[in-house]
């Protein structure tokens, strides 16, 4: 993963390792092809669905990245897009209203609807900034979350607390992932089919990401995060540019969302509280804000570390102390609290910051200083 | 070429500008000073329409522009360096000044008005990849202005430009102003430094409680007994 990571940072940064990051996707390619039945032979299923969710997690971080990172707008609520992806998919291809609508046209459906909340989202939070606009779209995450949890009376659309079962797995051109596939001989377990689907949005959200980065628009969200009206004074029409940071976005969250009630088969409003919108969060911030691969490494480690606290906690316990003192469970919340704050505590500008953040955390003043006026 | 008539601002019931009337000629450079709190600043923030005006009409090249977005301001030809110089801090210098170029899509224009930006502050070319946060206040003001410029203005609204600066780089940073203006920029300059502002304009506007008091021509001022007792101190 690394090595996959790094040369995305080098086909932004310096022309001449073009052909050794060439070399490096190769070969990174091939590992991302064989990962899937590494780890399934090796830690089994259930590894394999983490990793598939690591997948999803890293679409969430890099969208959110976008409002956040970019654009500097603090968003409490994103995990919201995710539930509107996920519940049309929900309700668009389950018994639930008896509609078996296909993917190709659920999922961009999906992004386009979370874009349109984007908007709404974004539109009466113009002028707040910071906290005041954490605290506005907390406060939007959970009305969505409440509206599934109730919009079941009088007319059940959303069938409330109990969520929606029975959904339609993701199926492309007749073939459905969720039996093992047959190509040439070959047979592909479901878990690993999903991975590929996965990994190929993920990479297309990436591709996607590092173009607007490098865009007109990418270059107008950083200006408007570092100054806003210095932004207006460029000419920047903020509204319209801070509306799209949005919308972006939450198109992302629709489309992981719609994957995720695919894959899962099942969605409820309990998958979409405010915790997962500070996990997802924290992905962006850990990871190193603003920054695609830093982000990248944020989904796959608060996906996977919190897995590997609540599995290995039990045994280490055992083999240290004969028998378990910590409830694993309990365990791993605390462990996984304590890594966060010890990774902020050390690297305030996230594990893998950009360039920029590194240069600024570092102190480059010091040369300034010397001089003087 | 700027025609501010009757203009008023105010926040919440507290007027701030209380209807005030002048014009800005082309290639002219005026200075609007006063004290703390006369309204200068909030005056200059209408015209550049991060405020929204009470009242009063303000023309430009016999526009009306008092209903414009801020951002439509750019390609009128209007640009603003904001108080207290608003760099964006982590972007480096180079990228600052081609923020500042962001409405234009002429590259060999944007790269000839870089050159030019540079041989005005020298300084910024040296230090042309360092990042903006981590430059002195006085090298903030010379890229906020730089910033402007690259945005091809026909005229400049500088707002408090010696704002916290040590008194050497006020001078440098006013006769580059001048500069600027010299070569044909039309310049709107809001400063509380008054006898700095004078000096470099040919006419100046004296604001009180968001009211002009005086007018003149600004060598006229500068002699102006009034003026010099309260605002140069004698």
């Amino acid at each position: 993963m690394m090595g996959f990571l790094a040369s995305f940072e080098a086909l932004r940064h310096d022309k001449r390792a073009a052909i050794a990051a060439i070399a490096a996707t190769v070969a990174m390619g091939i590992v991302l092809a064989v990962f899937p039945f590494i780890v399934g032979s090796a830690l089994g299923n259930s590894w394999l669905r983490i990793v598939d969710f690591a997948m999803l997690y890293i679409m969430l971080a890099l969208g959110l990245n976008i409002v956040v990172g970019f654009a500097g707008l603090l968003d409490m609520g994103y995990i919201a897009f995710y539930a509107v992806g996920a519940y049309l998919y929900a309700l668009l291809a389950s018994p639930h209203f008896g509609l078996h609508l296909p993917v190709w046209l659920i999922i961009p459906a999906g992004a386009v609807l979370a874009g349109i909340f984007g908007a709404l989202l974004g539109a009466p939070t113009l002028r707040l900034r910071g906290d005041y606009l954490a605290i506005v779209t907390l406060g939007f995450g959970e009305i969505v979350r409440i509206f599934l949890n109730n919009l079941n009376a009088p007319v059940n659309i959303t069938n409330g607390p109990q969520g929606i079962s029975g959904i339609d797995p993701i199926h492309l051109g007749g073939i459905t992932l969720a039996k093992p596939i047959s190509v040439l001989g070959f047979t592909i377990p479901s878990l690993h089919a999903y991975y590929y689907l996965f990994l190929v949005l993920a990479l297309g959200i990436v591709f996607v990401t590092i173009r607007l980065e490098n865009s007109r628009i990418g270059r107008a969200w950083v200006a408007i995060r570092e100054d806003e009206i210095a932004a207006k004074s460029c000419g920047i029409n903020t509204r319209n540019i801070k509306l799209l940071a949005f919308t972006m976005g939450a198109s992302f969250g629709g489309v992981a969302g719609g994957l995720f009630a695919g894959f899962q088969g099942f969605v409820s409003p309990e998958s979409f509280n405010l915790m997962e919108s500070v996990m997802v969060l924290c992905m962006v911030v850990l990871g190193g804000m603003g920054n695609i691969p830093g982000v990248i490494l944020g989904g796959i480690l608060l996906t996977v570390l919190p897995e590997v606290f609540r599995h290995g906690a039990g045994p280490v316990q055992m083999a240290l102390f004969g028998k378990i003192l910590l409830d694993p469970e309990a365990l791993r919340m605390l462990l996984f609290g304590l890594a966060l704050v010890v990774v902020m505590l050390y690297r305030p500008a996230g594990l893998w910051p950009s360039t920029t953040r590194r240069r600024e955390f570092k102190g480059e003043s010091t040369d300034v200083l010397k001089e003087g006026e | 070429m700027l025609e501010v008539t009757g203009l008023r601002v105010a926040y919440g019931g507290i007027q701030a500008v209380r209807g005030i009337t002048f014009h800005v000629n082309q290639g002219e450079m005026v200075a609007l000073i006063g004290a703390n709190g006369a309204g200068k600043t909030s005056t200059l923030k209408a015209l550049a329409r991060l405020l929204n005006a009470a009242g009063g009409s303000v023309r430009y090249c016999g526009k009306e522009i008092s209903r414009l977005e801020p951002h439509q301001l750019i390609s009128e030809g209007i640009a603003l360096v904001p108080e207290g110089r608003g760099v964006f801090p982590r972007m480096s210098i180079v990228e600052n000044l081609l923020m500042g170029a962001y409405s234009r899509h002429d590259k060999d224009g944007i790269a000839a008005d870089s050159a030019h930006v540079f041989s005005l502050f020298p300084r910024l070319k040296e230090r042309s990849q360092q990042l903006a946060g981590t430059l002195s206040g006085g090298e903030q003001q010379m890229l906020a202005i730089g910033r402007a410029l690259m945005s091809r203005p026909k005229l400049l609204l500088l707002d408090e430009p010696s704002m916290g600066l040590a008194p050497l780089m006020v001078q440098k940073i006013f006769e580059v102003i001048r500069t600027v203006a010299d070569e044909g920029m039309t310049v709107l300059l809001v400063e509380q430094n008054a006898k700095l502002a004078l000096e470099v304009s040919q006419r100046g506007y004296v604001m009180e409680s968001g009211e002009i008091t005086l007018t003149d021509e600004a060598a006229k001022l500068l002699a102006n007994p009034k003026v010099r007792e309260a605002y140069l101190g004698e």
